[in-house]
């Protein structure tokens, strides 16, 4: 199926099936834990363990808000999904929770959050919805990341997973945040697998030293975590064999199938020469 | 589940709403009261990220008038002070009302607890 961002707008496509379906999915909810887990590694919270003021972007039904919870940061979440957030008052997440389109900016006072996280929400902003310039992808960006680094403290850092259609869109996401002020850049975890490649956009307010995608090459990673490059090399040498296919129609199979037509009495069947089978020369 | 401490953080973001729009005006609001763990930590370091006098302003209408006029200092507050401060901010909760704002008089309907902040088309702000 085509990405979900190019089928329907975010409110509509997360209507009330979809809604439910996505939050009691046991994948989508263990890839969302580990994508949370691995957004606040990035995030580098003071190791102290204060509680800190986070803000969850496209919280959706509070999947990432419960590990927030858990470990007792406090939180304010906001998406443009209204059955999203009515699951999230149902599962009883701790955050406030508020309906906001994060394209149209934030309205927080500056300087007062610790840090940002998103799971799997900016690639929704990269798509048109109406003709208006004013909610054209690059507008919406930029109000998003202005908007962003005002309400985030020096220093504080705001990591932001997403999926990425190109390379094109990275490019456009990166320097609309670069332009609203923000250091830091792209962190790609497990590049070199299709599947559990993950972007992470890693922005910073105030200068600080960047973070390292992870690596997984060559069998070495260990534990759960891989779990999704575990079997990349078997996946890449399935995908070898199939593309270099055998010519099976080869002069063999040309002289069997033409004996099965005479034995079958069917008439003008050519006769068997040394030409059989062979390659006509290039025309030029 | 607006809490106070969201409220005061909140400004109104409309297109040429940059001044008088703090703090957003309550109205015909309804609370409810739930349990949230305490943490001094927290607390020391948020109180200067407050707007105190909105804060006040804002508990009272609430029915809330625990806290002193003049805002704690994080270092000397005393225990009780950061209880009664950890009860206004994190447990008083709104539920129903709307948040008007004082400049542009827009309102953000608030309803199940969710405060609708979205925008129409010609109040978005230029980038």
């Amino acid at each position: 199926m085509s990405r979900p961002e190019l089928q329907a707008p975010p409110e509509i496509y997360y209507g009330d099936s979809v809604a439910k379906k996505y939050t009691t999915n046991t994948r989508v909810q263990r890839i969302q834990a580990e994508m949370t887990n691995r957004a606040l590694e990035l995030l580098a919270l003071p190791p102290d363990g204060a509680p800190s003021l986070l803000l969850d972007i496209g919280c959706g039904s509070g999947l990432s808000g419960e590990i927030l919870d858990e470990l007792g940061h406090i939180w304010v979440g906001m998406d443009v999904a209204p059955s999203m957030l009515e699951i999230a008052l149902e599962r009883e997440v701790e955050g406030d929770l508020f309906l906001h389109d994060i394209g149209q900016g934030f309205g927080f006072r500056p300087g007062t959050f610790d840090g940002a996280i998103s799971i799997s929400v900016i690639q929704w902003l990269l798509n048109a919805e109406t003709s208006s310039p004013l909610s054209a992808p690059p507008a919406r960006l930029s109000r998003f990341f202005r908007t962003l680094h005002a309400l985030l403290r020096n220093p504080s850092r705001a990591v932001l997973q997403f999926y990425p259609s190109s390379d094109d869109q990275i490019a456009l996401v990166t320097s609309a945040a670069r332009k609203a002020g923000f250091g830091g850049g792209v962190v790609v975890d497990f590049p070199n697998s299709k599947k559990a490649r993950k972007v992470f956009l890693c922005l910073m307010v105030g200068e600080q030293s960047m973070p390292k995608g992870k690596d997984g090459v060559e069998g070495e990673i260990a534990d759960e975590e891989a779990a999704d490059a575990r079997f990349e090399k078997r996946r890449q040498r399935l995908k070898e064999r199939k593309g270099k296919k055998r010519n099976i129609k080869d002069r063999d199979w040309i002289i069997k199938k033409k004996e099965k037509y005479r034995t079958k009495g069917k008439e003008g069947v050519p006769r068997d020469s040394k030409y059989t089978g062979r390659k006509r020369k290039a025309a030029f | 589940m607006v809490r106070l401490l969201t409220h005061n953080l909140l400004a109104c973001h409309a297109r040429n709403c940059t001044s008088n729009n703090f703090p957003l005006e309550l109205r015909d609001v309804s609370v409810a009261l739930r349990e949230a763990d305490y943490s001094e930590d927290f607390l020391r370091g948020f109180i200067p990220r407050l707007e105190w006098p909105a804060l006040v302003q804002a508990a009272k209408q609430l029915g809330e008038d625990s806290l002193p006029e003049e805002p704690l200092d994080p270092a000397t507050a005393t225990e009780e002070q950061l209880k009664a401060l950890h009860h206004v901010l994190l447990e008083v909760h709104i539920e129903e009302g709307s948040m008007v704002c004082p400049g542009c008089q827009h309102v953000y309907p608030i309803s199940n607890g969710i405060p609708n902040m979205l925008l129409a088309e010609h109040e978005l702000a230029r980038s």
